[in-house]
C-alpha cells in the first residue's frame, strides 16, 4: 500500500468500539486516526501500547501493531520496544490512573530518559473502568464512591509532574477541541523526544462536567488560555485580558486599561522557567482565578536515549571490534590439559 | 629443617578475614592459579550483605572457600585442611570448620586485645590452648607487610590493604605455585597506579620468600594436576557463565540481545558482565524497578529482540504480573532467578533454592512457563542458551533458577566451540508467507506454538494483550468454552516441550535398585561427591540430577519407580518433593537444609547411611 494513499479509514480496525456512547475517547480516536493517516508512516511501523483503562482499549481500534498491556506499564514496556527498535513510531496511550498512580514510577523515567515516544494521556480525573473512585487527578474534596466524605488526596499536577522529571515536551488540550487536539498531536509527533500529551477528557458516566468550565461557551472564553509560540498571552471571549509577568509572578491585566500587548507574557517553548510558571497556573476554576493555559507548555530537543544507546553499540564495537563468540566463550586466559 | 612436601589429592582451603581485608579477591586469585597449573576445583565465596559490616566482629567476616586437587572435584569441600585466618573473627567463624591437625595460617597483628573483644574472645586462643590440636603458623602479617614497604611513598593505610598478597605469595610458596597469573592480574587492576602495582607486587614476593626463608614447620603440600579430560579449559563463574549463555543465544538465532534488569544481590554481576558487551549488539537497560525490567524485555521481545531479564527472589516476586502478560501474549521471555535466602529481604547474600514454587505457580491465573535449573556454574552457560533455545522456538516464557552458590562460585570449564552450540530457529512470521492468507497471531503448528510477527512486518498488523484470546483470531474473548481451551491449550504447549528435551539419565550408580537420589540446582557437587563415595563403600544408590523441572523429562515417572525408595535433597523445605509426590504418587524422603548453605557431601552422606540403618 502506498503511503499518500492512506486515510484515516485505513487505521479502524473490525473490531467493535465498546467506550460508552458519549465519551470523550471517540474523540480522541477520530484526531489520532486522522493525525497518523496524515504523517505518512508505514502502517506496520507505528505501534500502539497502552496499560489498564477505559483509554487503553484504544490499540484495540488502530489498525496498526499494538499492545493492551497491564495496569501502568506501557510506558516501560514502549521503553524496552523503543531501545531496541528505535526508528519505531511508538504511541502509548494511558489514563490519570494508569500513568499517574500505578505507573507513576515508569513515566517520570521515561521522560527523564527522553526515549521517542508520544504519550497521549487520557485525564478525566477519575477510575471510570472500576466505577467510579477517585484517581490521583481527582480534586480535593471530590465525592465519589470511594470517597463518601470527599477526597483527601491533594490532586497531582501533570504538567507539573512532567517538567520535575524533565521532560522535553509538554502540552495540554481537550476532547471537545478536536481542532487544537490535532494540532498538538502533529506537533508531538514532530518531537524528536518523549512527548506527554494530556488530554482533558469527559467521562459523561462517572465525572460528567469534570472540564465543563474549560469547554463551555459561557465559561471557556475566561478560563481557558491557549498559548501560541511567540504570541503574546491573551484570552477571554474577545481576548480583553492578557497575562503579565510581574517578576516570577504571573499577574491578569485588563487589555483596556492601558496594557499593549508589547507589555505582555511572550510565550518561548524553549524556557523551561517560564514553562513550570505555567505548569502552575493550576487554580481550581473560580471567580477571578488564573485561567488554565492549553497548548505546548515546553520542547526542547536533547537527545534521545535510543540513540545515546545506539551510538554506544557502535563506539563499543569500534573500540572493541565486532564481538567474536567464540573469543567470549574462551575468555583471556586458557589452559590445556594433554 | 628442610621442609618435605606432603603429596595430597586434596585441599580444602578457607580464607577468613573482614570484609575489608580483600579475601575474595585473594580466594578468586589463588583458584586461578590452581585451575591454570591444572587442577580440578570448586569455589565457596560466603560474604555478609553488609558493604562494610562491623570490622572485626564474626557478623563482618567474609570468607572464601575452594577445593582444588589432582581428582575431579565437585565440592569447595566439607573440612577444611587449611584455614587462614587474617583476624580474631575469622578464627570464631571458621575454627569448627578445620579439620584435626588441620593447618591454621594466623595473621597475628589481627589477635590484639580491641580484635579479641571485637570476636567475644575472653581470653587469647592463640594462648590458651583453643589451637592445641591444631598446625598454628604463627606470622605478624601486617608488621612484615609494613618492613617490606617502609621505603615506598604510600600512607599505611594503603600499605595496610596489600597484606593480603603477602598471604597469597605465602601459599603460592606453601603449594608450590608460580606467581605469574597474579602477577599479570596486578599489573591489569593497577596499570594506572605504579606506586599501588609496585607494593602489591613486592608484597606478594615478600609472602613467597617468607616461606622459603623461614622453613620453620613442615606442612607444604604438593597437589598434582588433575586428569581432567583432554581440551582447553578456563575458569568460569556461574553469573558469568549465564551472561555469555545468553550472548551465545542471541548470536545463534541471530536476534539482538537485550537484557533489562534492576541490581539486585546476587544476579547484578549478570548486568555488569553483559552491559561490557555491547560490541556484540547487546543493549542493557538499567530499569527503573524490577517492573520495569520485566516489562521493558516485553516491549523488545514484541519488538523482535530475545529479550532476558535477571533478579533474585524479591524481584522475580513483584515481576509476577508481567510474566503472566508474557505467558498470555505466547513471547519469548528469559527470566533468569539467582535464588537467595527467602522471604522478603532474608539473606540477600547466601544461597537456597525456595524459589522452585515461585517459579511454577508464583503468577495469578493458570499461568505456566518453562523451568530449568543449572547445576553447576559452568553449567549455567548450557542452561541458559537452552532457556533461550525453548523461550524463542517455543514462543513462551522460560524462567533459569541458578542461585547464589552457582552465581558466586567457579570451576574449570572445558569451553564449548561456538560451531558445535544447537541452532536456534526463531518462529518469525514473514511477510510473503501471508499474501493469500491472513496472518493470525494464535494460529498454531504441531507443537502449538503461534508465530512471531514483529512491527516492520507490512500486512501482519495485529494487537495483542492481556486479556484473554479467541484461540487462532487472539480476538479478545469472554467465552467460556474459549477460557478452558486456551488454559488448557497453554499447559499443553508446555507440555508438549517434553517430546523434544533430552529423556532423565542416572548420573551415578544403577538405573535401579533401591535408593534414588533425585536433586535440581546447585547440590549436584555435594551430591556427585557423596555417591561416589557411597558407591565405593559398597551402598546401593543412584544419583539423578533435574536440569528441566517444567516440564519434567517425559521418562521421569519409570525413573523413579525402578527404585525402592527415592531420597530428594533441597535448600528448601521441600519444594522437589511435593511435586514429586504429587506428580508420581510416590513415597519420598526429604532432606532440607535451610541455612543459607550449601550442602556437604558428608550430610548427603550420612543421611542415606541412616537410611539404611
Amino acid at each position: 500500500m502506498s503511503e499518500s494513499t492512506l486515510t484515516a479509514k485505513d487505521f479502524a480496525t473490525d473490531q467493535d468500539v465498546r467506550w460508552c456512547p458519549g465519551c470523550g475517547d471517540y474523540s480522541i480516536l477520530k484526531q489520532v486516526q486522522s493525525v497518523v493517516a496524515e504523517l505518512g508512516r508505514k502502517r506496520e511501523d507505528i505501534i500502539f501500547i497502552s496499560g489498564i483503562g477505559c483509554s487503553s482499549r484504544f490499540p484495540y481500534y488502530m489498525n496498526t501493531y499494538g499492545m493492551h498491556s497491564i495496569h501502568g506499564r506501557a510506558t516501560a514496556i514502549a521503553s524496552g520496544l523503543k531501545a531496541t527498535r528505535p526508528e519505531l513510531d511508538v504511541w502509548i496511550i494511558t489514563g490519570d490512573g494508569d500513568s499517574l498512580s500505578i505507573g507513576g514510577n515508569h513515566l517520570i523515567h521515561l521522560l527523564r530518559r527522553n526515549f521517542n515516544v508520544n504519550i497521549l494521556l487520557f485525564n478525566n480525573e477519575i477510575y471510570g473502568l472500576t466505577k467510579g473512585q477517585y484517581s490521583p487527578t481527582s480534586q480535593q474534596g471530590k465525592v465519589t464512591k470511594s470517597s463518601p466524605f470527599g477526597v483527601l488526596d491533594h490532586a497531582f499536577n501533570p504538567s507539573a509532574v512532567a517538567l520535575g522529571a524533565d521532560c522535553s515536551f509538554y502540552a495540554r488540550t481537550m476532547d471537545r477541541d478536536p481542532r487544537h487536539l490535532k494540532e498538538v498531536l502533529k506537533r508531538g509527533n514532530e518531537h524528536a523526544g518523549a512527548s506527554l500529551i494530556e488530554i482533558y477528557q469527559n467521562c459523561n458516566v462517572f465525572n460528567d462536567g469534570a472540564f465543563f468550565t474549560f469547554t463551555d461557551k459561557e465559561t471557556k472564553g475566561g478560563s481557558t488560555l491557549f498559548v501560541e509560540q511567540g504570541q503574546p498571552m491573551t484570552f477571554g471571549e474577545n481576548k480583553e485580558f492578557g497575562i503579565k509577568l510581574d517578576g516570577f509572578k504571573p499577574v491578569v491585566v485588563k487589555m483596556n486599561e492601558g496594557h499593549s500587548l508589547n507589555d505582555l507574557w511572550i510565550h518561548d517553548e524553549q524556557d523551561y522557567m517560564k514553562a513550570t510558571l505555567l505548569s502552575r497556573m493550576f487554580d481550581v476554576p473560580s471567580e477571578g482565578s488564573m485561567p488554565r493555559p492549553f497548548g505546548v507548555f515546553f520542547s526542547n530537543d536533547r537527545g534521545t536515549y535510543e540513540k545515546a544507546l545506539e551510538a554506544q553499540v557502535v563506539e563499543a564495537t569500534e573500540a572493541l571490534g565486532i564481538g567474536n563468540l567464540d573469543k567470549l566463550i574462551s575468555g583471556n586466559h586458557t589452559w590445556e590439559i594433554v | 629443617m628442610k621442609t618435605t612436601p606432603q603429596e595430597t589429592k586434596e585441599i580444602t582451603i578457607l580464607f577468613a578475614g573482614d570484609s575489608g581485608d580483600g579475601m575474595q579477591l585473594t580466594g578468586n586469585q589463588f583458584a586461578n592459579t590452581n585451575a591454570f597449573f591444572g587442577n580440578d576445583l570448586a569455589t565457596f565465596p560466603n560474604f555478609p550483605a553488609e558493604i562494610r559490616a562491623p570490622i572485626g566482629t564474626v557478623a563482618g567476616v567474609s570468607g572464601f572457600q575452594m577445593k582444588f586437587g589432582s581428582t575431579e572435584i565437585y565440592t569447595p569441600g566439607d573440612q577444611c585442611n587449611v584455614l587462614v585466618a587474617m583476624n580474631a573473627a575469622g578464627l570464631k567463624s571458621s575454627l569448627h570448620n578445620v579439620e584435626p591437625q588441620g593447618t591454621i595460617i594466623i595473621n597475628t597483628s589481627g589477635f590484639d586485645k580491641k580484635n579479641l573483644n571485637l570476636a567475644k574472645y575472653n581470653s587469647n586462643p592463640l594462648e590458651d590452648g583453643t589451637l592445641a590440636n591444631f598446625r598454628v603458623q604463627l606470622i605478624d602479617i601486617s608488621k612484615l607487610t609494613q618492613e617490606t614497604l617502609k621505603d615506598s611513598d604510600l600512607g599505611r593505610k594503603e600499605t595496610e590493604r596489600s597484606k593480603n598478597m603477602f598471604v597469597l605469595g605465602y601459599l603460592y610458596w606453601m603449594f608450590n605455585r608460580n606467581m605469574e597469573g597474579t602477577e599479570r592480574f596486578l599489573k591489569l587492576k593497577f596499570g594506572r597506579k605504579p606506586d599501588i602495582l609496585d607494593a602489591n607486587l613486592k608484597v606478594l614476593k615478600a609472602g613467597y620468600h617468607y616461606g622459603d626463608t623461614t622453613e620453620t614447620f613442615t606442612s607444604r603440600y604438593e597437589v598434582k594436576k588433575a586428569s581432567l579430560p583432554k581440551g582447553t579449559y578456563r575458569s568460569i563463574m556461574g553469573n558469568q557463565a549465564t551472561a555469555i549463555g545468553l550472548i551465545a543465544a542471541a548470536q545463534k538465532a541471530g536476534l539482538q540481545l537485550f537484557y533489562g534488569s534492576y541490581p539486585i544481590t546476587p544476579a547484578s554481576d549478570i548486568l555488569h558482565e553483559l552491559a561490557k558487551h555491547k560490541n556484540f549488539g547487546v543493549k542493557t537497560f538499567q530499569a527503573e524497578d524490577e517492573i520495569a525490567a520485566v516489562t521493558a524485555c516485553i516491549g523488545a521481545a514484541f519488538g523482535g529482540a530475545l529479550a532476558t531479564t535477571g533478579s533474585s527472589g524479591p524481584g522475580i516476586a513483584i515481576k509476577g504480573e508481567a510474566l503472566g502478560l508474557a505467558v498470555m501474549l505466547e513471547i519469548p521471555l528469559v527470566v533468569v532467578n539467582v535464588q537467595r535466602g527467602g522471604p522478603s529481604t532474608g539473606l540477600p547474600t547466601k544461597t537456597e533454592q525456595s524459589d522452585l514454587m515461585q517459579a511454577l505457580f508464583g503468577r495469578n491465573g493458570e499461568a505456566q512457563t518453562v523451568v530449568v535449573a543449572p547445576k553447576t556454574p559452568k553449567d549455567a552457560f548450557e542452561t541458559a542458551f537452552e532457556a533461550c533455545r525453548l523461550a524463542i522456538e517455543h514462543m513462551v516464557p522460560v524462567m533459569m533458577l541458578s542461585d547464589g552458590y552457582i552465581a558466586n562460585g567457579s570451576e574449570p570449564w572445558a569451553f564449548p566451540n561456538s560451531k558445535d552450540l544447537k541452532p536456534i530457529v526463531p518462529q518469525i512470521a514473514r511477510a510473503k508467507d501471508y499474501e493469500t492468507e491472513p496472518y493470525l497471531p494464535y494460529k498454531r503448528d504441531d507443537n502449538l506454538v503461534r508465530k512471531w510477527a514483529v512491527p516492520g512486518t507490512p500486512g501482519l498488523e495485529h494487537r495483542l494483550g492481556g486479556l484473554e484470546k479467541q484461540d487462532i483470531t487472539g480476538d479478545v474473548s469472554y467465552d467460556p468454552d474459549n477460557h478452558q481451551h486456551m488454559v488448557k491449550t497453554r499447559a499443553a504447549k508446555i507440555d508438549r516441550i517434553a517430546l523434544s528435551i533430552p529423556l532423565q539419565t542416572i548420573d551415578q550408580g544403577a538405573e535401579k535398585g533401591k535408593l534414588l537420589i533425585l536433586a535440581w540446582g546447585s547440590p549436584y557437587g555435594a551430591i556427585k561427591t557423596a555417591v561416589k563415595r557411597l558407591l565405593e563403600q559398597g551402598y546401593d544408590v543412584s544419583h539423578a540430577h533435574l536440569r528441566y523441572l517444567n516440564p519434567f523429562p517425559r521418562n521421569l515417572g519409570d525413573v523413579v519407580k525402578n527404585f525402592d525408595m527415592v531420597l530428594i535433597p533441597e535448600i528448601n523445605d521441600g519444594q522437589l518433593d511435593i511435586l514429586i509426590r504429587n506428580k508420581f504418587l510416590i513415597p519420598t524422603i526429604r532432606l532440607c537444609k535451610i541455612k543459607g548453605m550449601p550442602f556437604t557431601a558428608n550430610e548427603i552422606i550420612e543421611k542415606v547411611k541412616e537410611i539404611y540403618e
